[in-house]
C-alpha cells in the first residue's frame, strides 16, 4: 500500500515539475516570438556587430556571436588561472605564516585573513580598479618597469613571443598615438579582477591550510624533531604531505568559488564570459539562450576542476598508502 | 430677408467648417484648458526642470509653442516627466497629447505601435567626446585609440561599423552603465567616449568638471533624428503639430524673431510674412487655429533658430554647432513647405 | 621572550610601525572630514578625503529615496539593528521572538513603502543604500531557510524521484555564479510572466537570491542531518511518531544545532553577496556609492575614499557576525 502511494506521489511530483517547465518554455517562446526573436541557438552564427577590446584570439565586429562567447570563455579561464596560481601561493604562505613561531608574523597573517575575508569581493575589485585607473599614469607618461615593460592606465605592456615568418619572435609593445600596441597588454580590468580574486581567495585558502596543518598530529612533528629534523624539514617532509590529504577537498571548493567569482568581471568592464553574454543578450534579445550558455559553461568548468582535484586527491591517497 | 439668410448660412457654414477641422485631441485640449506634454526626466538642453522647477529645453519650447497656438497661452502646459519604459504607453493610453522627449524616429516606432512622428525637432547622431589635449579634429584620427561605450543600445554596433567603413581599429571598452563609463573616461582610462552627440554635449557641460578640457568631435556616425510623437488616427492634431514646427522654421527663414515680431506685424510689406502673422490671410484655419497663432508662438518662444540657440546652440550650456539642423540655405536639412 | 627580539622580528616591527604611522597620518591627521571639495583636492593624496562621505551620506545610506522622507529609512535601519541585536540576547530567545520579528519586519516594510497612516507612498525602485542591503540579507535568509530545509529533507528523503529533483536543483544552483542567477531574475523572469503582470525588480532579485542561498544552505543542513545518529530517528519512529513528526520534531532541531556556525557563515556570505545587485540595477550600499560619486565631477576623484568607507561598514558587519558565530560555537 505504501509502495503504491510512494510511487504515485513521485509520479505526481515529477509530472508536475515537467509540466511546469514545459509551460514556462512555451510562454517564453511565445513572448520571444512576439518581440520578433526566434528562440533557438541559431543566433550564435549571426554577426556580432560589436568589438571586444581585450581578447586572446583575433575578434572583430564581423565575427559571430559564437566566437564572441569563445573570447569571453578564454578571458574567464585566463583570469581564473592566474588568480588560482597566485592565491594558492599567497594563501599557502599566509596559512603557514599563521602557525609561525614568530608571534608578530602570525598575528599579521591572522589580521590579513580577518581583513580580506570580511569585505565583499565586488568591493575589493572596485577598490583595486579605482586605484589603478586613478593613480596609474597616462600611456604617454608610462612608468618603465624594465626593458620594454610599461605600466600605465592602459595596463601592463610586456614583450610577448609571437609566431612570424621568421619563427618565434619576441614582440615588443610600442607606444602609438594613443596607447600601446604589440606584445601582451594586461589591462587594468584584468589586473583588478585577478588581484582582487587572489587577495580574497588567499584569505580563505589560508584558513584551509592552517586548519589542515594544525590537524596533523602534534606527535608527528615531535617525532620529527626527535629524529633531528629542523623546522623547515619537518614542514616539508612530514607535515605538508599529510596535511595535503585533508586539504584538497576544501581547497577544491575554494578554487571552484574563485572560478565562479570571476564572473564579477562584468562590473568593471572586463570582457569575461558573463560580460560577453550580457552584451549579446541585450543586442540579440536571446535572454534565455545566453543565460543557459553561461550556466552550462560554469557547470562544465566546475565539473572539470572538481575532477582534476579528485584525481589529485586520489593519487595522493594511493601514494601514501591510504590512511 | 435674403441678406440675413445668407448671413446665417455663412455663419453656420463657418461654424461647421471650424468644428469639422478641429479633431478629438484638439477638442480635448481646449476642454481641459491644458496641453498634456510628455517630456524626459531630465536631459539638459532638451527637457529639464531647473532649480525652481521651471521646465526648459528644446522639446519644452515646442510644447510651449503648441500651447500658445491652441490655447493662446504658452504657460497652459501640464508637464509629464517619463522614463524610456513609460514614454510610449503614456501616449498610447491618452495620458499625454504629445510626446516631446528627444525620442529617435525609427521605422519600428513610426509604424508598429499606433503612433506617428510629426517631424524633426533635432537631428542628432552618435559622436565622440575626446580630451582637447589630444588635438584631434576628426574621429578618423582615432585609429588605435581606446574607446569607452555604454552597452545596451546600438552604440557598439554603430562604432564597429564606423571603424570598418573607415578601415581603422578601436580598442572598445564596454561598461554596464553610464556612471561606470564616466568614471573610466574622466579618469583617463580611455581616450574617447562615444554616445549620441547631444548626450555628449550635456555630459561635457555637466559631468566633466572642466568643459574646456574636452570637446565633441564633429563626426556623426549614425542617424538619430529626434521629434515629437502623437497618436495615430487623429490626422488633425498630427497636422497641427507638424505645421507648428514648419511655421517655426518658416519664421526663421523669413527673418521673424521674438524681438521683431510685433514690429513686423505692423509694418511688413512681405506677403509671406503677412500671411504668417495673420495680417492678410488666415493660414491656420484648416488647422482649426485663429489668425494670430504663429504670432503668439513667436512671441512666446521665438523662431526655430532662436529655440535652437537658446537651448542647445553654441552659446548655450551644450555648445552644439547648428550643423545639419540649419536651414537649407545654411547647409542643413530643416526645410519647411510653404504656409499657404 | 628571547624569540621576540630577533633581528628579523625587530626589522618587521620597525616596518610595521612606520606603515601604521603613515596610515594613521593619512586616515586621521591629514584627512579632511568636512564636505569641502576644494580642501580635498588640495590634499593631493597626502590625506584621506572623508568629506566625500560627509557630502554624499544621504545618497550612500538611502539611495534615491526622496530627501524629505529619509527619516523613514533611517528609522527602518535602526529598527532592524535593534531586532538583530535583541535576537542575540539569551533573554529574548523564546517563542515570542518570532512574533517580535514578524511585527518588526511588517513595520520595517511599512516605513519604507508608506501608503498607509499618512505616510507618502515610495515605490521600490527608489529604495536603496543600507536599507536595501538589510532587506536583501534579512528577507533573503528568511526565504532561503525554509526552502533549504525542504531541499535538504528532500535530498535526504525516501522518495528517489524527489531526491533526484532536489539534487539536480541544488547542484545546478551551486555550480553557477550568483551573477548568472541575478541575470535570470532580471532578464528571464519577466519573460515568464504573462502579459501585463509586472513584478518590481526588487522582488525578482530577492527571489533569485532566495533560490541561490537556499541551495547552499540546503547542503549545510543536509550535512547536519547526516550527522544526527540514525538511532534518534529510529527511536522516534518506535514511539509511533509519523515521518514528518520525526523529521521536523526530532532530527531537524539536532541537525540545525550541529551546523549553526556553518549556517552563520552562509548568512555572512549572503550579506557580502548582496553587493552584487548593482549589476542588475539595484542600488544597495555599494551601488549607492557609485550613484553618489561617479556622476559628480567635483567628487569623482575621491571615489576611492568612499569605497574604503563602505568597506569599513561591511567589515564591521561581517566581523560582528563572525564573532557572534564563534561565541555560538563555544556555547554549543
Amino acid at each position: 500500500m505504501m509502495r503504491w502511494r510512494n510511487w504515485s506521489l513521485q509520479c505526481l511530483v515529477v509530472g508536475g515539475v515537467l509540466l511546469a517547465l514545459y509551460g514556462l518554455a512555451s510562454i517564453v517562446a511565445a513572448k520571444m516570438r512576439g518581440l520578433g526573436v526566434e528562440p533557438g541557438f541559431g543566433f550564435l552564427w549571426q554577426r556580432a556587430g560589436f568589438d571586444i577590446g581585450d581578447a586572446l584570439i583575433a575578434f572583430d565586429a564581423s565575427d559571430t556571436y559564437g566566437r564572441a562567447f569563445l573570447v569571453g570563455l578564454l578571458n574567464t579561464v585566463s583570469v581564473a588561472s592566474v588568480a588560482i596560481v597566485a592565491s594558492l601561493l599567497l594563501g599557502g604562505a599566509l596559512g603557514l605564516g599563521q602557525l609561525a613561531r614568530n608571534r608578530l608574523l602570525a598575528r599579521l597573517c591572522e589580521a590579513y585573513v580577518e581583513l580580506f575575508r570580511n569585505v565583499p569581493l565586488l568591493l575589493q575589485v572596485l577598490i583595486v580598479y579605482v586605484l589603478l585607473i586613478g593613480r596609474l599614469p597616462l600611456p604617454h607618461e608610462a612608468w618603465s618597469l624594465g626593458p620594454d615593460v610599461w605600466l600605465s592606465k592602459s595596463g601592463l605592456a610586456l614583450p610577448w613571443p609571437v609566431f612570424t615568418d621568421a619563427g618565434l619572435v619576441l614582440e615588443r609593445p610600442v607606444l602609438g598615438r594613443f596607447t600601446f600596441s604589440g606584445g601582451a597588454v594586461l589591462t587594468p580590468e584584468f589586473m583588478a579582477v585577478a588581484a582582487a580574486l587572489t587577495l580574497f581567495t588567499a584569505a580563505y585558502i589560508a584558513e584551509v591550510v592552517r586548519g589542515s596543518v594544525q590537524a596533523v598530529s602534534k606527535r608527528q612533528s615531535e617525532a620529527a624533531l626527535a629524529l633531528g629534523l629542523n623546522d623547515a624539514q619537518t614542514l616539508r617532509f612530514v607535515i605538508v604531505p599529510q596535511a595535503l590529504r585533508s586539504m584538497i577537498p576544501p581547497l577544491a571548493n575554494q578554487l571552484l568559488n574563485l572560478i565562479k567569482n570571476s564572473s564579477l568581471a562584468v562590473a568593471v568592464g572586463y570582457p569575461d564570459l558573463v560580460a560577453v553574454a550580457d552584451t549579446t543578450l541585450n543586442q540579440s534579445g536571446h535572454a534565455v539562450e545566453c543565460i543557459a550558455i553561461i550556466m552550462a559553461v560554469y557547470l562544465f568548468l566546475s565539473l572539470v576542476t572538481a575532477a582534476i582535484m579528485n584525481s589529485w586527491h586520489g593519487r595522493l591517497l594511493r601514494q601514501q598508502g591510504g590512511y | 430677408m435674403n441678406k440675413s439668410l445668407i448671413a446665417i448660412a455663412t455663419m453656420v457654414a463657418a461654424m461647421l467648417s471650424g468644428t469639422a477641422h478641429a479633431g478629438k485631441t484638439t477638442d480635448a485640449i481646449r476642454e481641459r484648458g491644458q496641453l498634456a506634454c510628455g517630456v524626459s526626466t531630465g536631459v539638459a538642453g532638451f527637457s529639464a526642470a531647473d532649480s525652481k522647477g521651471e521646465w526648459r529645453g528644446l522639446d519644452v519650447d515646442l510644447c510651449r509653442a503648441l500651447a500658445a497656438a491652441v490655447l493662446k497661452d504658452p504657460t497652459k502646459v501640464r508637464w509629464s516627466p517619463l522614463t524610456s519604459q513609460q514614454r510610449f504607453t503614456a501616449l498610447q493610453s491618452g495620458e499625454i497629447d504629445v510626446l516631446s522627449r528627444n525620442t529617435t524616429w525609427t521605422l519600428g516606432r513610426d509604424a508598429g505601435q499606433g503612433l506617428v512622428y510629426a517631424g524633426y525637432m533635432f537631428i542628432d547622431g552618435q559622436g565622440f567626446l575626446v580630451p582637447s589635449r589630444l588635438r584631434i579634429t576628426s574621429a578618423k584620427q582615432l585609429n588605435g585609440a581606446e574607446v569607452c561605450v555604454q552597452t545596451g543600445t546600438t552604440t557598439e554596433k554603430n562604432l564597429a561599423e564606423f571603424a570598418r567603413a573607415n578601415k581603422i581599429q578601436f580598442k572598445t571598452l564596454m561598461f554596464e552603465n553610464l556612471r561606470a563609463v564616466l568614471k573610466a573616461f574622466f579618469s583617463g582610462r580611455c581616450q574617447a567616449f562615444t554616445a549620441d552627440a547631444s548626450a555628449l554635449a550635456s555630459i561635457r557641460a555637466n559631468d566633466s568638471g572642466k568643459p574646456e578640457d574636452y570637446m565633441v568631435l564633429p563626426d556623426r556616425i549614425s542617424k538619430e533624428p529626434l521629434g515629437p510623437v502623437v497618436r495615430r488616427g487623429d490626422e488633425d492634431w498630427f497636422a497641427l503639430v507638424r505645421w507648428t514646427i514648419f511655421a517655426l522654421l518658416e519664421a526663421e527663414e523669413r527673418g521673424i524673431t521674438q524681438a521683431n515680431v510685433d514690429e513686423l506685424r505692423k509694418t511688413t510689406d512681405d506677403p509671406a510674412v503677412q500671411r504668417l502673422l495673420g495680417v492678410s490671410e488666415e493660414v491656420g484655419k484648416p488647422l482649426g487655429l485663429d489668425k494670430e497663432w504663429v504670432y503668439r508662438m513667436l512671441k512666446a518662444v521665438g523662431n526655430y533658430g532662436e529655440i535652437f540657440e537658446r537651448n542647445v546652440g553654441p552659446n548655450s550650456l551644450l555648445q552644439l554647432p547648428r550643423g545639419i539642423n540649419a536651414l537649407p540655405r545654411d547647409g542643413g536639412v530643416m526645410y519647411s513647405p510653404p504656409l499657404r | 621572550m628571547k624569540r621576540y627580539f630577533t633581528p628579523a622580528n625587530l626589522l618587521l616591527s620597525a616596518i610595521l610601525l612606520w606603515a601604521a604611522w603613515h596610515l594613521f597620518d593619512w586616515a586621521v591627521l591629514n584627512a579632511v572630514f568636512r564636505p569641502d571639495a576644494a580642501a580635498c583636492h588640495a590634499l593631493e593624496g597626502s590625506g584621506a578625503c572623508w568629506g566625500v562621505v560627509a557630502e554624499k551620506y544621504r545618497v550612500i545610506f538611502f539611495g534615491r529615496y526622496p530627501v524629505e522622507e529619509q527619516w523613514r529609512p533611517l528609522l527602518a535601519i535602526l529598527l532592524m539593528l535593534v531586532l538583530l541585536g535583541i535576537s542575540t540576547m539569551k533573554r529574548f530567545q523564546n517563542r515570542r521572538l518570532s512574533v517580535i520579528w514578524l511585527v518588526g519586519l511588517a513595520i520595517f516594510l511599512l516605513l519604507l513603502k508608506g501608503g498607509l497612516f499618512g505616510l507618502e507612498n515610495v515605490d521600490t525602485p527608489r529604495w536603496g543604500g543600507l536599507p536595501l542591503t538589510l532587506i536583501l540579507t534579512v528577507f533573503g535568509l528568511a526565504g532561503a531557510f525554509p526552502l533549504a530545509v525542504l531541499l535538504a529533507l528532500g535530498r535526504n528523503g525516501r522518495l528517489p524521484a524527489v531526491r533526484a529533483l532536489c539534487s539536480v536543483f541544488i547542484e545546478i544552483v551551486r555550480g553557477v555564479p550568483l551573477v548568472a542567477v541575478l541575470f535570470m531574475a532580471a532578464f528571464m523572469f519577466p519573460l515568464f510572466m504573462p502579459k501585463g503582470w509586472d513584478f518590481p525588480s526588487l522582488l525578482r532579485v530577492l527571489v533569485g537570491i532566495i533560490l541561490f542561498a537556499g541551495a547552499y544552505m540546503a547542503e549545510v543542513i543536509r550535512g547536519g542531518l547526516l550527522a544526527v545518529p540514525k538511532g534518534q530517528a529510529e527511536a522516534a519512529q518506535a514511539l509511533g511518531l509519523s515521518y514528518w513528526q520525526v523529521q521536523l520534531g526530532v532530527v531537524l532541531p539536532q541537525a540545525l544545532r550541529n551546523v549553526l556556525p556553518a549556517l552563520m557563515n552562509s548568512a555572512i556570505a549572503l550579506f557580502k553577496d548582496t553587493s552584487l545587485v548593482i549589476i542588475v540595477g539595484l542600488f544597495e550600499l555599494t551601488g549607492a556609492l557609485g550613484l553618489a560619486v561617479d556622476g559628480d565631477p567635483k567628487w569623482r576623484a575621491f571615489a576611492l575614499d568612499g569605497y574604503l568607507f563602505i568597506a569599513l561598514i561591511y567589515w564591521i558587519g561581517c566581523f560582528a557576525m563572525s564573532r557572534y558565530s564563534r561565541s555560538l560555537e563555544r556555547s554549543v
